[in-house]
Order: C-alpha cells, then structure tokens, then sequence
C-alpha cells in the first residue's frame, strides 16, 4: 500500500474544497474527505494485520524511500509499524468527529475546513515518517494551522490563548530541532534516518546530549509538567473541531516523539534520565488531577484532566518496560477518542445554552439525553470504568510500571493509581451538577437535542472507545506484533 | 472432569447483558411497556439455567470420586497480554461458591425485577430503570463468576458503576445525585486498594488466575510462598511481608464495597435509590461482594494471620457500631441500611475467625431476609409516601400480607428458631466462641441490639396506634409485589435447614453440620430480651421512647448522630483535601507554573522593546553608533597594548 496516500488524500481533498464554491458543497467535501480517509486507515489496519499474519517481522512495513535533498540527505521516507498504525486510526477517527461537529462553523465555514485539512495532513504525515527531517516538517504543519483556527473561530482571549499556544509549541520544536540537528552532525552519519539510527544508536554522550533535548521538545506537545500551561489557555479558547484536534491528536504528537526517541534515538540515554521523567510525568498526574478538581469551565475541566491524562503516556514511556510502553500507546489512543468525545459534547452544550460553566447547568439529561449520556460515557471512560477504553490502557500501564523492580518507581505508580480517585471526584462533580440535578434555568427546558451530524459524530467516537474498552486484544496485539 | 455441561453457565450473566444493551439501545423509545417484562423474562431464564446448573453442580457432576468439588474454567477469551507469559483471559469459574453465588444473585434479582413491574410501574424512566437494573444483574453475576482477579476488579467497578446509576435514578433530586456520587467515591477510594493489591499479588506471582493464585501464593505452595510471607524478604515493605500487603490492600476493596466500618458511609446514604434498588444492590447482593472477595481468597488469607486479625477486628466493630447507630434512626430504609451494615460485619469477623461455611451460609440467609425486609419496606413506602416511621403505625391491618412477611423477616434476622438467621448466626457465634471470646461478647451485645432495633421498627409500623388513613381501602399491593414477598418469605423462613457444610467448605470437602447443643441459649435469651424492650417501648402508643432517649442522652445523641463520622470524613474531603491540596494545586498552577512563563514571554517582550531602537534608521543614530564603537574600541586597544 503507498502510505504517502494517507498524505495526499486530505491534500487533494483541501484543494477541492478550496476550489469549490457554497458552505454546503464544502461541508460534503470535507465529511467525504474525511470518511475516506477513515476507510483508507481501516484497509491500512486490514493490510498491515495481513502482512503480519503472513509472517512479515520487518520492523516497519509498507516503506517506500525516495531522495528530497540530496546535498543533506534528506528523505522522504515512509514506513509504518503497529504504533503508527494505531495512531492513524486514531486520527481518522478523530478528524470525522472533527468535520461533523463543525457542520454549522461561521463565519469563513470554507477556510475552516482548509485549515483543519491541513492540520489532519501534517498528523498523517507525522506518523508515517521515517526521516526525521520529514518527520519535523509534518509536525510544523500540524502547529501553524492551529494558530489561525484558534484566533479566528476561538472564544473568550483567543488572542493571548493562540499566541500562548503557538510560542510554546514553537518553542518545543526549536527544542526538537536543536536536537536533530545535533543528532544529524555529532552521531556521525549526516542524515536524518531514524531507522539507521534505530540500528545502530549514537554513542552514549551525544544521547546524554540530544535526549534532554528532543524528550522536552516533545513533551511540551503532550504537557509535559511543568510546560503544560498552554493546554488549558489553548484548549478553552479553540472552537470546538480545533481543540478535538488539539487534545485527541496534537497532544500524542508529543507522545509519539517521545516514544521514538526513547525507542529508537536516545535507549540508553532514557533509561538514565527515566528517573526524571517519571517524577515529571508523576507530578503532572497527581498535580493535573487535583487542579482539575477546583476548575468550573468544563473546557479547563477537560483540559486539566487531559495534563493528568497525558501523565500516564509519559509515565509508561518513562518507565520503559515492554507493557508499560504498550500501555502508553493504548493510552494515547484512548485519551485521543475519549477526549475527542467530551470536547464535542461540551461544545454541543455551549452551542445550545451558551455557557461552560459548571453552576450554571444543570439536569441537562432532561432534554437532550443523547448529549447527556455521551458525556457521560466520555466522563465514565475518563474516570477509567472497565468496559470502556480508558480502563484498558491505564491499567496497561500500571502493570507494566510496576515491573520496574525499583522501589521508588513503585511509589511513582501507586502515587499515579491514586489520581483515579481524584478523577472520580472531579467527572463525578462535573457530572452531577451538568447532567443531574434540578434544570438550573428555565430557557433549558425548550432546548434541542443532538442534531443528526453531532449523533454521528458521537456514536462513531463511543464505538472507538467501546471497541478498544471490551475487546482491547486487537490494539494490544497491534501494538506488540 | 466433564466441562460442556457448564457451559451453559455463560448465559446466566449473559442474559441480562443482552436486557441492558436492548433497553438502553432502544427500550425508550420501542420497548416502553415491554421493557419490564422482557428484562424480567430473561433474568427468569437466567435464574433457571443458574439453578439447574446449580443441580447438576452440587448433586451429580460436581463432586469427583472422593465426594470433594472440584472447580472447572469455562470459555476462555484471550482478552490481555501484560508480557509474554501473563496475559488476563475472561472465563469463568465453576466451584462451589461461584455456584452458590450465581443462584443467590439471579433468585434475588429475579425478585427484584417482578416486585419492580409494580413498584415502578407508571415511571417516566421505566426503560431505563430496567435497563440499569440488568446492567447490574450482569455485573454482579459476572463478578461472582469471574475466574481471575481482574476480571473479578473489572466486574466489581462495573458493579459500582451501576450502584451510581441506580442510586441517581431520580436525577433531578440533589440528595440522590449527592448519595451516587459520595457512593461511588468512597468505593472508589477502598478500589484503589484492590488496585494496588492486585499489582502487589501479580507482580509475585505472574499470573491472577485465581486458582493458580492459591496455589502458588497459598500455604504450602511453593517455594514462593514462604519466600513471601517473610517480612524482610522480596517485595517486603515497612516490615510487612508482600503477601500481607497484598492481601490486607485487596481487603480494603472488599471493606469499601462492603461498606465496613469506617468505609460505611456511604450505605444509608445511597438509601435514595429506588427501594428495590435498594433490596437488590444495597442489601443481598453489591454489599456482600467484599465478604465474597475475602472467601474468594481464603487460603492465603489463612496463610497470612496478621492479616486475618485485622479482618476480624474490623469485621467485629463493623457489626457492633452500626447496630448502635440503627437503635436512634427514625427514617425505615436507613435502619435497614445500618442493620445491612451490621449483618455485613458478622460476615466479616467470622471470616477472620475461620468461620468460612459459618460466614458464606450467613451471606445465604440474610440474602433472602434482607431483600425481603427491603421489599416490604417497599410496599409500606408506596403505601404511605413516607420513609419516616413517625407516619406509619398500626399497618398489620391494612397490609396483612405484607405484615407476616415483615414479621418472618424480623425473626429470622433476630436469630430467633426455627428462622433461618438463627442457624447461620448461631454458626458464627460458635466460630467466634472458638476463636475469641472478646468477639463472641461483641456478637452477642448485637445479636440483642439487632432484635431490639427490628422489633422496634417492626411494631412502630404495624403495631403502636391506629392508622389515621383507615378508611382508604385500596388494597395491599399488586400481585407483581406480593409474589416475590411470599417467596422471599419462605425462604427467610426455611433456608436455615439447608445442610450448608455439605456444600460450602474451604476445601470443597463436604463437613459437618455442626451441632447446637447449649450454647444457643444465650442468643436466643438476649435476643428475646431485645424483642421484650421493643414490644414493651412501641408496642402502644406511649412517651417511653422519649424518656428512654432522655435518661441515655448523651449516648443516644451521640449514636442519632451517627457518631460523628460523616463529619470527620467531610472535614478531612471539604476541609484537607480541597482547601490544602486542591486550591494551592489550581493557584500554583495559574500563578507560579504559568506566571513564570508568561513571565518568560513578556522579558522576551521586554528585551526586544528595548532593543528595537537601536534598528531606527536614522543616519544620524548609525553615526553616533559608528563613533561610539571606534572610540571603544580605540580605547580597548589602547588599554590592551601599552
């Protein structure tokens, strides 16, 4: 299969919508994008599951090379593994819920849908990289867009929010690159291969030296403590598509790059700073989780708990055991889905009774259960109830934490359990107050439920978190095979 | 060991799964008055599948050549890897208990559904209570079948799940929104121990499967087993042996779901749920689960004595306090409430006591006369609109069916002969005799308090004055309500004469029934003493209560007050946990995490506004620049070389 595909489909599909004319053509272009490219990702799983089963132990498959700049060995080098592949899923899966919400967006409803085209081109291009240098060009392209998208369309101090956002992911890239040019020069070999550095890795000091570099770069993209503070500035201020975008797959950008740093770059390297990372990724659990509980936006509600969330990705990269590591990506595609699902329903209550704060709703579950119990189920899925994808992955990385036979490490994983009952506390207030409860305002009780494009985009994301949640064998074989 | 014909066991919690899906799919909008009785109708073919299992079990195939039962795994899913050779399966395992279990569960369900056609009939949310329901019944079912320790912890939160749900039935009232949720969390907190028990035990031991769990960690194990009982030695933290934390951390699971003491606020409180809600999950079913969990890994609970002493102490005031508590309440779910409670802490100690038959049989029993109790609460609550025993009175009359059931009940759980609480209770007093004589006391004191508290709601309801609504004469209940009465009732009444050692022993080697000889004198004496007091207190109109109330102020206040520990938990959650860790943790975050790097931003800001002058494009500043910099460095070279 040629995975440059997944690139060029939503390429081809922005110009179209650019060359297009009426918001109604332009909607249907994006959602058949879109589909599309979720239908492309699933014969990508199909394919590469086949591939496997056929006894293919190559560490990456579907590779497709070609030379971009000869003078610095630059490629355009694509390949994929069953990480990657389950971050494209996620991303496709995210992106139709994405189009579906924004059916309505005014003003500009054509430049949106460019923009966050281009946004889902740069995620795709992101996950299928090879080379490093392609593989930070992508991430670029996924930055940029997000700024327009936040500062157009936001809420409430989008200007600060989107220059907030925009600088400190900047700043983490210049991080990244530092890092990769460092690798590119000081490791020896001139080039950006990330297989090549894969099999043979450069030598113990300029690890020491680069994986401070690209580890921090990376995590500021999936709020590593104590970088996180652009999460819930961005988050709150995005329109509803763009911070679905944000959290459900910007975020595990971050997460992605630092998975393959410790993987491929720097083994040696983050084995010796794991211990940092773990205090850092513990930190921001615990700390994001009873930040959480003070806040009465529902958008900074989902933003903290995302810190808190976006902790145990770091957590079971930082603790490296094979099932930690498992973990982590199971993770990142749980908290992709289920944090898709509660920016979409918090935007489908702020579209009706325009407001996120928390004692202003109330009894919500009256007259429009379907976003209701959406949000319940995304709340349920946050707090971890097995049955549901959030459990898996947690409890994934758990298990493998504790493998660590460090004491200390221990101490970091019980602190990291501990938050799901601060978890608990937090989705179950927000639950009682929004959900439950009297109608806080008579003007609620004439409200509408889910139209019919936000109950598409709500079934399809609690069908990826239930089919994770109670069949969790296929991502996790996925992941391991 | 034949395995197909258990096979069918996988539809008993199977059935309710496909009630939940259906109803909550499409029970509102399609099913509307059907969703009752086609949730109940598959939770009736559940109950019959789980009892002709049960048959089959315990009468013809269970039992090998040498009489003893032994377990079998039936289905076996692949579900998750944690490493090479550790992955969790779901399955399900057949024994004794489990059989026991799925048969109490499904029987009190099935009543649960049938009582609810009528109890619940007319409600705006019909679909979704039974929906809920079934999703409790799949939950519970699976959790007494699981087969390993996850799957045992997955089931348990989506017991707990469902316990919220039922609780906040009537979303729109603040107490019961609160109650779900104060329910959920306190669970929640005790999880987190299993939690971490659950990655104690499986790092040890590489597997949680349950019997392969007993027999690597259990007594007489491996090598493994005593390498960690040793405190001092692998895994052993603080001087505490890995096995003990292990186990001690999985029983407080078990002590939050079984709302032990101090665990236990959360019970009365969940009391708003609908009452055969409350029958279900809050009285035979849910809140036995930790009492199940405790039997469940009794071997190594034998194995580890430090531990089983903690159980026993806490089992022991987890029975006297709540007893205390249930003399002062007025409001008749919550007396209940406390009495579960009570009954729970029996459980419990005898457990710790090495009462494994004696504690499982009183799981059996109280099942059956708590549901009962529960369900005639109903019928009394749907009569007079009140939960307040102050309204009530003199009802025998106007509820005679309801009247009898109320009244087996309140001897059964009294320990009174021939009712069926008197036998499983008097097993555990004998076990504790045995054991400690000091908890044999704590038994006794509330075996009489229990039959003080049940007759005094028993004859404030039905006896004490003459009902003020005689005259409205709508008869007693539905059918629907009063068929699950009379079968809960003869179970209350005749389930104690079931030959439970037979069945239900650590080993699966069939016991003893014990013998009663004197030793039932004592609880019988103290139990009728407690009925004399009540009858003598409410049975007339009167102002005894009060001046009784009055000459133990202190103690009856303390006690209506529930001693204080709602408030304690509230101070250390409201007070502690927000204002110290909560607050500080959202303000550093806004002011210091963040100011710092608004701060970076605005010195960025700040270097650059001043130094964009120097870029003004003015000739004559260049100039003075150009100067300025020759003469520097004229001055530099200067000072550098002479």
């Amino acid at each position: 299969m040629t995975l440059s595909l997944l690139v060029i489909l939503p390429l081809l599909t922005t110009i179209a919508v650019l060359l297009c004319r009426g918001q109604y053509t332009v909607r249907l272009l994006s959602f058949a994008g879109v589909v599309m490219q979720l239908i492309l990702s699933f014969v990508l799983l199909a394919l590469y599951w086949k591939e496997r089963a056929a006894g293919n132990t190559a560490p990456m498959l579907f590779v497709y090379r070609h030379t971009w700049f000869t003078a610095l060995n630059i490629d355009y080098h694509v390949g994929v593994d069953g990480i990657s592949v389950a971050m494209i899923l996620l991303t496709a899966f995210v992106m139709v819920g994405a189009v579906l919400v924004s059916w309505k967006i005014t003003p500009m409803g054509k430049e949106f849908f460019v923009l966050l085209l281009i946004l889902s081109a740069g995620a795709f291009g992101f996950f299928i990289s090879l080379d490093l240098f392609t593989l930070f060009f992508f991430l670029e392209v996924s930055v940029i867009p997000k700024f327009l998208l936040i500062g157009i369309w936001g809420s409430g101090r989008k200007e600060y929010s989107a220059m907030k956002l925009a600088l400190m992911l900047m700043a983490g890239s210049a991080l990244v690159f530092l890092g990769l040019v460092i690798l590119y020069y000081a490791a020896g070999g001139h080039h950006f291969d990330m297989m090549a550095f894969a099999q043979s890795h450069p030598a113990a000091a300029v690890q020491r030296l680069v994986f401070p570099l690209l580890f921090t770069g990376f995590g500021i993209f999936t709020a590593l403590f104590p970088f996180h503070t652009w999460v819930p500035d961005g988050h709150s201020s995005a329109p509803t598509a763009a911070s679905m975008f944000l959290a459900g797959i910007s975020m595990k950008l971050g997460g992605y790059g630092c998975l393959r740093t410790v993987l491929m770059l720097a083994p040696l390297a983050a084995e010796e700073y794991s211990p940092y990372i773990i205090t850092l990724a513990a930190i921001a659990i615990v700390y994001g989780a009873f930040a959480t509980m003070m806040q009465r936006d529902l958008k900074y509600i989902n933003a903290y708990s995302s810190i808190s969330h976006c902790g145990f990705i770091l957590l079971g990269i930082g603790m490296g055991t094979r099932t930690a590591i498992t973990g982590a990506v199971m993770q990142m595609v749980s908290h992709g889905l289920m944090t898709a699902l509660f920016f979409a329903t918090i935007g489908m209550i702020y579209d009706r009774t325009h407001t996120r704060m928390v004692e202003k709703l109330g009894g919500l579950l009256k007259m429009m259960p379907f976003i209701a119990t959406t949000f319940v189920i995304a709340g349920l899925c946050s707090l971890g109830l097995p049955g549901l994808s959030g459990f898996v992955a947690e409890i994934t990385v758990f298990m493998g934490s504790w493998q660590h036979p460090g004491g200390a490490y221990h101490f970091a994983t019980i602190l990291a359990c501990a938050s799901i009952v601060i978890t608990a506390v937090y989705i179950l207030r927000a639950t009682g107050q929004v959900i439950m409860g009297p109608v806080k305002d008579p003007h609620y009780n004439g409200l509408a439920d889910a139209t019919w494009n936000e109950r598409l985009a709500g079934i399809l994301l609690v069908a990826g978190i239930f089919a994770i949640g109670v069949a969790p064998f296929w991502l996790n074989d996925l992941i391991n095979k | 060991m034949p395995v197909a014909p258990y096979l069918l066991i996988v539809l008993v919690p199977l059935l309710p799964l496909v009630g939940f899906v259906v109803l909550g799919l499409f029970g509102r909008r399609y099913l509307r008055a059907f969703s009752g009785l086609f949730a109940t109708g598959l939770v009736f073919l559940s109950t019959v599948i789980a009892l002709s299992v049960a048959y089959d079990y315990y009468f013809i195939s269970g039992a090998g050549p040498d009489s003893v039962y032994h377990s079998a795994k039936v289905l076996n899913i692949h579900w998750l890897s944690f490493g090479p050779d550790f992955s969790i399966d779901m399955d399900l395992l057949v024994d004794p208990i489990s059989v026991m279990m799925a048969v109490i569960v499904s029987l009190i369900s099935l009543m649960v559904h049938i009582f609810s056609l009528g109890y619940m009939k007319g409600e705006e949310r019909y679909a979704t209570y039974y929906a809920y329901l079934s999703l409790f019944t799949f939950s519970m079912l699976g959790l007494v079948l699981s087969a390993n320790l996850l799957e045992t912890y997955i089931f348990w939160e989506l017991v707990g799940c469902s316990s919220y749900l039922l609780i906040g039935f009537y979303y729109d009232r603040p107490a019961a929104v609160a109650a779900a949720k104060k329910a959920f969390i306190v669970t929640r907190f005790a999880d987190l121990g299993f939690l971490i028990g659950i990655l104690v035990l499986s790092f040890q031991a590489q597997t949680l499967d349950l019997r392969n769990l007993i027999q690597i960690l259990g007594p007489g194990g491996q090598s493994l087993a005593d390498a960690l009982l040793v405190p001092g030695n692998k895994g052993s933290f603080l001087g505490i042996s890995a096995l003990s934390w292990g186990l001690t951390l999985v029983f407080i699971g078990g002590a939050g779901k079984s709302a032990l003491f101090p665990l236990h606020i959360w019970l009365p409180d969940a009391m708003e749920g609908p009452t055969p809600v409350s029958a279900l999950i809050h009285a035979a079913t849910m809140v036995v689960a930790g009492v199940y969990l405790v039997a469940r890994l009794y071997p190594l609970y034998t194995a580890t004595p430090n531990v089983a002493e903690i159980i026993l102490w806490v089992g022991a005031i987890s029975a006297f306090v709540p007893a205390v508590i249930a003399c002062t309440q007025t409001d008749i779910k919550r007396i209940l409430a406390y009495s579960t409670l009570s009954q729970i802490g029996y459980m419990m100690f005898a457990l710790g006591a090495s009462g494994f038959t004696a504690s499982l049989f009183h799981l059996f029993t109280h099942a059956f006369f708590k549901a009962l109790l529960f369900l005639c609460a109903g019928v009394i609550i749907h009569r007079v609109h009140s939960n307040e025993m102050k309204d009530m009175g003199g009802l025998r009359r106007l509820l005679p069916v309801t009247h009898v059931c109320f009244l087996i009940a309140c001897l059964a759980i009294a320990g009174i002969p021939p009712f069926s609480g008197f036998f499983s209770k008097e097993e555990i007093l004998a076990v504790a005799w045995e054991n400690n004589p000091f908890i044999y006391a704590i038994g006794l004191v509330t075996s009489g308090l229990t039959a003080y508290y049940m007759f005094r709601l028993y004859f404030s309801v039905f006896w004490r004055k003459t009902p003020a609504h005689e005259g409205l004469h709508h008869g007693e209940a539905p059918a629907s309500m009063k068929i699950p009465l009379i079968i809960l009732a003869i179970g209350a009444a005749f389930a104690g004469f079931i030959p439970f050692s037979r069945f239900i022993t650590p080993d699966g080697r069939p016991g003893e029934a014990p013998a009663f000889g004197l030793n039932v004198i004592p609880p019988v004496f103290i139990a009728l003493l407690g009925i004399g007091i009540a009858a003598w207190l409410y049975g007339k109109e009167s102002n005894r209560p009060e001046k009784a109330a009055k000459a133990l102020r202190g103690l009856y206040t303390f006690a209506y007050h529930k001693f204080y520990i709602d408030e304690i938990w509230l101070f250390i959650t409201k007070k502690i946990i927000f204002n110290l860790i909560g607050r500080p943790a959202a303000w550093i975050d806004r002011n210091i995490v963040d100011g710092f790097m608004n701060g970076l931003a605005s010195a960025t800001a700040g270097v650059s506004a001043a130094t964009k002058g120097v870029q003004s494009g003015k000739v004559q500043d260049y100039a003075w620049f150009f100067f300025m910099g020759i003469a520097g460095l004229a001055i530099l070279f200067i000072y550098l070389y002479t």
